[in-house]
């Protein structure tokens, strides 16, 4: 085991477990994240991606196995040699430095593109409103939706959504973004603009574990690329590494089927 | 007998045997476009319209002084009734309303005690009509005479069991179990999605209900509750039997006395048509509110 260096991972999980029912989800998952890292999860689905970055989220709770987030343990508080479940008031907190972005945006209806960004500093980090918008109108800015701020998500297309939602997760100062197949639900010509505002959000250095079926996107801006299947993770690489020679078997017809 | 084949059951439909129509024939553009004609409509509007005549003639023409109609509408009595009626449907509401999102929220919440005090909660108050339950929280005294709170206060309960509070007590603890089964639809009616992005910028459950989930659920919570509201105007003349002096108990202390029963009983029938009126169309402004974001193309 490795002692805690200055450069501890943002993520470690060890031996993640997840049922749901009889369907075994994650089979003792294992995975460090560093801070800065891009990682792509990509496979079949059903193979327990999504479950994975759920479960980093504390939106499934795990059935064995432990998760660190910046050296805190998620979850739990450990007391002795005996590990109780935290409170809703603490999961909250441990949430804020995690954003998540959904296959679906999940944009609050009623709120307009500002109003989403705001509702988390301000309603969660209790930051003055006037600051808040400020910086939601940087954020907005910074995904080409500067001029979408007093709309509300009915008027915005898939792509557009979708980037409010990423701008709604950056409006917490998270440490660590998570992508769960963001382009999943969106018509092919805007997947672009959004893998776009993501391969940004790379170069700034954001720490991110993204879900995806884009292997384009994966190869140009994944540091480490993730293989899952049946639960497990197969094999994991350097992007190009892994994509242009896999070593198993699996990974090897997972890509080519999604290639063809 | 053998089955037609396909080819022998479908005309033959070949485009070298259709004769092209002429070009003139496709130039129908300025033509002018006849909408159909809906007569089942007018003919039933007719018929309607005159069977009302003839209820309208039948009430005007009848043993009715309607003199004392219009002479009793204002009537202090009456005003005063219609007053107590307006402030009990109103507190025993928004009491209703209070009990109701409290108890919804109990009957989904993951502790298992408060849901199952909630359920009991909606069971009890379900069941008892609502007349039975203005009786039993105006004869409360018959089983607690005094209630007290060891160094807060001592009173007897016939002095604090007025007819307001019991008609309070009685129509708002009832209203509050309806509710709550509205406000619990209106809460599952929202997306897990919601819940779930709620989750992820760090709501705790309570913010994430007041900020997230609420708006979105009082869209489908409105017009059922708007109509319980509606409902419950008319159900404070229940409390007459306990002698609250609301609208109808007013009118019928009149009509005791001049027997002019019908006519007393139009003008509380107006006042009620009035009073709907209004709530009917402010309900209308509630749910425009409540659509915010929704209904993009109303904007």
């Amino acid at each position: 085991m490795s002692t805690a260096t200055p450069s501890a991972p943002i993520v470690r999980a060890i031996d993640v477990c997840k049922r749901f029912g009889n369907f075994e989800a994650l089979k003792a998952v294992s995975l460090d994240v560093n801070a800065g890292e891009v990682v792509c999860i990509i496979g079949p689905s059903g193979s327990g991606k999504s479950t994975l970055l759920r479960c980093i989220n504390q939106l499934e709770r795990m059935d064995g196995g432990a998760i660190w987030i910046n050296s805190e343990l998620i979850g739990y508080r450990r007391e002795g040699s005996r590990l109780h479940h935290l409170k809703d008031r603490e999961i909250a907190r441990q949430r804020r430095s995690v954003g998540m972005v959904f296959q679906r945006f999940n944009l609050f209806p009623h709120l307009t593109a500002l109003g989403n960004i705001v509702e988390g500093p301000v309603q969660v980090l209790k930051e003055p409103p006037k600051q808040a918008e400020e910086r939601g109108r940087a954020l907005l800015a910074q995904v080409g939706l500067a001029d979408k701020e007093r709309s509300y998500p009915s008027e915005l297309s898939g792509g557009q959504q979708q980037r409010v939602a990423i701008a709604r997760g950056l409006a917490m100062r998270p440490q660590l973004m998570l992508f769960d197949e963001p382009t999943s639900a969106l018509d092919p010509e805007l997947v672009g603009d959004v893998l776009s505002v993501m391969k940004q959000l790379a170069v700034t250095g954001m720490t991110m574990i993204v879900v995806t079926h884009e292997l384009g996107f994966a190869r140009d801006v994944a540091d480490r690329i993730v293989f899952m299947d049946q639960g497990e993770i197969i094999e994991t690489g350097p992007a190009r590494e892994l994509l242009s020679a896999p070593g198993k078997k699996r990974t090897q017809d997972f890509i080519a089927a999604v290639r063809a | 007998m053998r089955a037609p084949t396909l080819s022998q059951a479908m005309p033959q439909a070949s485009p070298a045997t259709e004769p092209a129509l002429d070009a003139d024939a496709y130039r129908i553009a300025h033509y002018t476009i006849v909408p159909q004609r809906h007569y089942g409509r007018i003919v039933a509007a007719v018929l309607i319209l005159g069977a009302l005549a003839a209820i309208i003639r039948a009430f005007a023409v009848g043993d009715i002084e309607w003199r004392y109609v219009g002479l009793f509408l204002t009537a202090p009595a009456i005003l005063a009734g219609l007053v107590n009626t307006i402030a009990l449907a109103v507190c025993a509401m928004a009491l209703g309303i209070v009990l109701g999102v409290l108890f919804a929220v109990m009957r989904l919440s993951k502790n298992p005690v408060l849901s199952t005090v909630a359920k009991l909660y909606v069971w009890l108050f379900r069941a008892a009509p609502a007349l039975l339950q203005l009786l039993i929280w105006f004869n409360l005294a018959l089983i607690f005479p005094r209630i007290a709170f060891p160094g807060l206060f001592d009173v007897r309960t016939v002095d604090v069991m007025t007819p307001f509070v019991a008609g309070l007590l009685g129509l708002g603890i009832q209203q509050g179990a309806y509710t709550s089964e509205v406000v619990r639809a209106g809460l599952q009616s929202v997306d897990q999605g919601q819940y779930e992005a709620a989750q992820a910028i760090g709501m705790t459950r309570l913010r994430m209900l007041r900020r997230i989930v609420m708006p979105q659920a009082m869209r489908v919570i409105v017009p059922p509750v708007g109509n319980e509201f509606i409902g419950m105007i008319k159900l404070t003349s229940l409390a007459s039997v306990i002698q609250y002096s609301e609208m109808l108990h007013a009118a019928q202390t009149i009509y005791y006395a001049n027997s002019r029963v019908l006519e007393l009983l139009f003008v509380a029938s107006i006042w009620y048509l009035i009073v709907v009126s209004v709530l009917s169309f402010g309900q209308g402004f509630v749910e425009r509110h409540f659509a915010r974001g929704v209904a993009a193309d109303r904007r």
